[in-house]
């Protein structure tokens, strides 16, 4: 290994679509945040966010099906930003659908859905969806699900 | 380096006088939130509707523990009671600000001082 810091990395992890696997896509990403210079809370908001979107994408996108993959692509720019990928190959889904969280509402007119798709828009400074993609064949399945979700430090 | 196939956390329930306490430790998240809200029902079906959660040990939660706590806190008002949190990581009060439950939930600087508060 250099000594040299990198000032750019690129790193990718496949994962079954299982909960018991959260923690290490969690710690996989903070790993490259740390990396790119994220440090203290940054790096819990950071976990927070793949943490959500990859729950959602195994009760939602696979309803558990035992065969579901996540593929976490993950682009530390360091001293600048971090760029996560998503990528998954189950039932899209409509995020405009699903309830809004609202912050500021009172015990009584809290709705119990909706706060993972908060968290990732409170703690990453761009997300963007996109649903069923077509491949470019070289082996990517035909259609697949896409969560960009960028952090600049 | 420790496998990353478990998630750990723990759940120690001790029933005081007025309050039940619950402390939770480690992580919470989708693969265990359900064993952490097991807890909390089985104290309110118990009728101890008032809830310290201790969180000293606590590092990290999502939306799945949150959604449990909410459920929890509902109940417990219900019957009158409160959930209030005891001691809890800086992490888990940035989780709190970020989803607004600062606001729902009391928080406290140990678990003598959140008994105290009933």
């Amino acid at each position: 290994m250099s000594s040299k810091p990198l000032t750019h990395s690129d790193k990718s992890l496949t994962i079954p679509a299982r909960f018991d696997q959260l923690r290490r896509a969690g710690a996989f990403v903070s790993d490259m945040a740390a990396a790119a210079g994220f440090e203290g809370l940054q790096l819990n908001r950071i976990e927070l966010a793949v943490d959500e979107a990859c729950s959602n994408i195994i009760q939602h996108a696979y309803a558990h099906r035992p065969d579901g993959k996540i593929h976490i692509r993950v682009q530390a720019e360091r001293g600048r930003r971090i760029v996560i990928t998503l990528i998954d190959t189950g039932e899209p889904f409509d995020p405009e659908a699903v309830p809004v969280h609202n912050p500021e509402a009172s015990l009584d007119d809290l709705k119990v859905g909706g706060l993972g798709l908060f968290l990732i828009r409170q703690t990453m400074d761009d997300v963007q969806f996109e649903f069923n993609v077509p491949g470019l064949g070289w082996g990517q399945p035909k259609r697949f699900n896409r969560l960009t979700m960028i952090k600049y430090l | 380096m420790p496998g990353y196939n478990t998630n750990v956390m723990e759940i120690e329930v001790k029933s005081l006088k007025k309050v039940d306490v619950i402390a939770v430790s480690g992580r919470v998240d989708s693969s265990n939130a359900a064993n952490f809200e097991d807890a909390l029902k089985t104290s309110l079906a118990r009728g101890r509707h008032n809830l310290v959660l201790d969180f000293s040990r606590l590092d990290y939660m999502s939306s799945a523990g949150l959604r449990s706590m909410l459920a929890a806190l509902k109940t417990a008002r219900q019957g009158g009671g409160n959930v209030v949190i005891a001691q809890p990581t800086e992490r888990i009060v940035d989780t709190l600000k970020l989803v607004g439950f600062q606001s729902l939930f009391s928080q406290y600087g140990d678990v003598l001082e959140a008994v105290d508060s009933f």
